[in-house]
């Protein structure tokens, strides 16, 4: 492992450069470039309040600013999630001459692709950022949390990257699955809705890691509090497992990557 | 440091020949049909294939060794065991340096990007920094003979400059251990030779250099020493000619009987001054020795022997009948023996010796081999292309040309 972890440093120069071609590559084919890493989060927090607003009218419940601000900000960080995951599921496939031809550590494409969507996720903060002080949510200390939630994130989108990509060159349906489970996802997580509007079986939604992050960056970003410990512990851990077996899934099967294609 | 720049230790590798499962619609139902026969297992195994067996040597540092065979021996398997592609199944490779490979050199190429932006793609993913490709990126775009679309992206360039600016990144690595490809027969003529300069600087400059090759004059050129492969073991390792020689007769003994051919070619014999040979320097006289056995009683037979050069090309072209020997005649069982007379003015390069026999009226073609044999021709004369003319050059004068101004003449006045 550390071996594995000195060798992928040694490379560093070449994650940046794929990194640099896929944003590049990206943002020079649409004609709508940069936009378009502002777009999609405008376009997922709109989705998400359109939802909330809804909610709200059937439940004959008042809308708060508070429920519009705690959807936009589970969304962007979801949306991050999706996009990585999805991205890099293809890395390895989409990069065939290269793994075939050239030695090098092969994580260096699933890390990248998930690298070339914290780009976009830091983009689309940026607007998240404008929005909220639009929307006058104000700070607190508990902010701190938020880098520790996101590192969270990217470590469990790094991790499910890995074994995704390394899966889907030796089953090609790997993609389709990873696909319909991303798509509906967002109605097993809490993104547009709240957990504890689900009372006493919230702790059924947390289960899902990824529930008690985005539930822990709406409480320290728009309701000023710390995030459950218990649970955020629980999504650490499980996150932590999951980037250390992908890897060592992947550094396990990257000798037989040359023969699958 | 031991003097040792890479070594092969026992090194094996198995494919399994068949049905690889790339999808789990597949797998599941292989699974489980296996599961209810299990005698079938048996029957896997013999699909197993060793591409390489037990292959063992050593690369001294600083020393340039060739590795050749005939398709399918298991060149291209050795070289991606040994750029770190592929694991062996058994045994072990050590390599003590920087190990770069020019295998696939465009492989790195994005469509998109411009040339100068693949550049320091390509480069990074040969293994240069960053800095490194920076302080050679005016060499590299020279080299390449792209300057003016150097901001182009890639996608709109024809084949050959694709090739060129690949190979001209790859040949500006700097590494200890270089593992070199077939990548030398890009381009045109001129880039080719450009090429070759560059690998002989290489090998001078005390890089180790693994050469992967069918193109035996390149070899011979490149390497002191070199490795003979067939069906993914070694043959024989030594000095380059020597293996050279053992590949040239190898292919030779590959006559067969001729089938149920009415007319076959029972033997073909390649012989110089000093007796049976395939290396010759260019200008020596060669006799072919040829021997035609019928089957059944046939007529106006003639012999044809042609020369080809290492893209397959016809270069030269005669037969029996041709040299004024009247077509003849054979009975079931009864062997024709003659020989052809050759002087090999050729340059130098690896050349086939084609040999055909045929019903002259009728042009009914019995057998052929093509080719029947390779021949080498060394020259000692510095001579490119597929014919040595024997040039000398005589004499040289400086004359002055009416009509055009001349600046000592005019200081002078």
């Amino acid at each position: 492992m550390k071996e594995d972890l000195k060798e992928f440093y040694r490379y560093r120069g070449l994650l940046y450069m794929i990194l640099y071609r896929d944003i590049k590559v990206r943002y020079k084919q649409s004609i709508m470039g940069f936009l378009w890493a502002v777009l999609m989060p405008i376009l997922m927090v709109m989705s998400g309040i359109m939802f909330r607003y809804g909610f709200a009218l059937a439940t004959h419940t008042p809308l708060k600013t508070e429920d519009l601000t705690s959807v936009a900000v589970k969304s962007i960080p979801w949306s991050f999630l999706v996009s990585s995951i999805r991205f890099s599921c293809n890395s390895l496939t989409n990069n065939g001459s290269l793994v075939t031809k050239i030695y090098f550590p092969k994580e260096i494409f699933p890390v990248a692709a998930v690298m070339a969507c914290l780009f976009d996720f830091v983009v689309g903060f940026v607007v998240l950022t404008i929005f909220l002080l639009i929307a006058q949510v104000g700070w607190s200390a508990y902010l701190v949390w938020t880098p520790v939630l996101l590192l969270t994130m990217l470590l469990l989108a790094t991790g499910i990257g890995m074994i995704v990509s390394a899966a889907s060159l030796f089953f090609r349906d790997v993609k389709y699955i990873v696909d319909v489970l991303l798509t509906f996802g967002i109605f097993f997580t809490p993104v547009f809705y709240d957990v504890r509007m689900f009372g006493d079986k919230a702790k059924w939604l947390l289960l899902n890691p990824v529930a008690p992050i985005l539930d822990g960056l709406s409480a320290c970003m728009t309701r000023h509090q710390p995030p459950d410990l218990t649970w955020f512990a629980y999504s650490f851990v499980f996150s932590l497992t999951v980037v250390i077996g992908g890897h060592m899934l992947f550094k396990r099967l990257e000798p037989a990557f040359a023969e699958s294609f | 440091m031991s003097d040792i720049a890479l070594r092969m230790e026992h090194v094996y590798k198995k494919f399994r020949k068949g049905e690889i499962y790339n999808s789990l619609r597949d797998l599941i139902p292989a699974l489980t049909g296996r599961m209810f026969r299990q005698q079938e297992l048996s029957k896997d195994d013999k699909r197993e294939f060793w591409a390489l067996q037990d292959i063992s040597f050593e690369v001294q540092r600083g020393e340039a060794l060739g590795i050749i065979g005939r398709n399918g021996a298991g060149k291209s398997t050795a070289l991606k065991i040994l750029s770190r592609i592929m694991k062996p199944t058994k045994g072990r490779m050590v390599v003590n340096g920087r190990l770069s490979a020019l295998i696939e050199v465009t492989a790195g190429f994005h469509q998109d990007l411009t040339g100068r932006e693949n550049i320091f793609l390509n480069g990074t993913i040969l293994g240069m920094t960053k800095r490194e490709i920076e302080t050679k990126l005016d060499q590299i775009v020279a080299f390449s003979g792209l300057e003016e679309f150097i901001d182009t992206p890639v996608k709109r360039y024809s084949s050959g400059m694709y090739a060129r600016l690949g190979f001209s990144v790859a040949a500006h690595v700097d590494p200890e251990v270089l593992i070199v490809d077939e990548v030398l027969s890009v381009g045109d003529s001129v880039f080719q030779q450009r090429c070759m300069d560059r690998m002989r600087s290489v090998v001078k400059g005390g890089t180790t250099v693994l050469f992967v090759s069918h193109n035996l004059k390149a070899v011979t050129e490149l390497c002191q020493r070199a490795v003979l492969l067939e069906r993914g073991k070694v043959v024989t390792i030594g000095s380059t000619d020597s293996v050279v020689q053992r590949y040239l007769s190898d292919a030779l003994n590959n006559i067969n009987s001729g089938g149920n051919r009415r007319v076959y070619i029972s033997h073909v014999r390649i012989r110089g001054e000093t007796g049976e040979q395939l290396k010759f320097e260019s200008g020596q006289t060669a006799w072919v020795d040829i021997a035609v056995t019928a089957r059944k009683s046939a007529e106006k037979l003639d012999i044809v022997i042609w020369l080809t050069d290492e893209s397959q090309r016809i270069i030269f072209d005669t037969s029996s009948e041709r040299l004024g020997h009247c077509p003849f005649s054979l009975q079931a069982g009864e062997t024709y023996r003659g020989t052809f007379e050759l002087s090999l003015n050729m340059a130098h390069g690896t050349f086939g010796v084609c040999v055909g026999v045929y019903r002259h009226d009728m042009y009914e073609e019995y057998d052929k081999r093509a080719p029947a044999a390779m021949v080498f021709i060394g020259s000692t004369v510095a001579v490119r292309g597929a014919v040595n003319c024997f040039p000398r050059f005589v004499e040289a004068e400086t004359v002055v040309v009416d009509g055009l101004p001349q600046k000592t003449s005019q200081t002078e006045t």
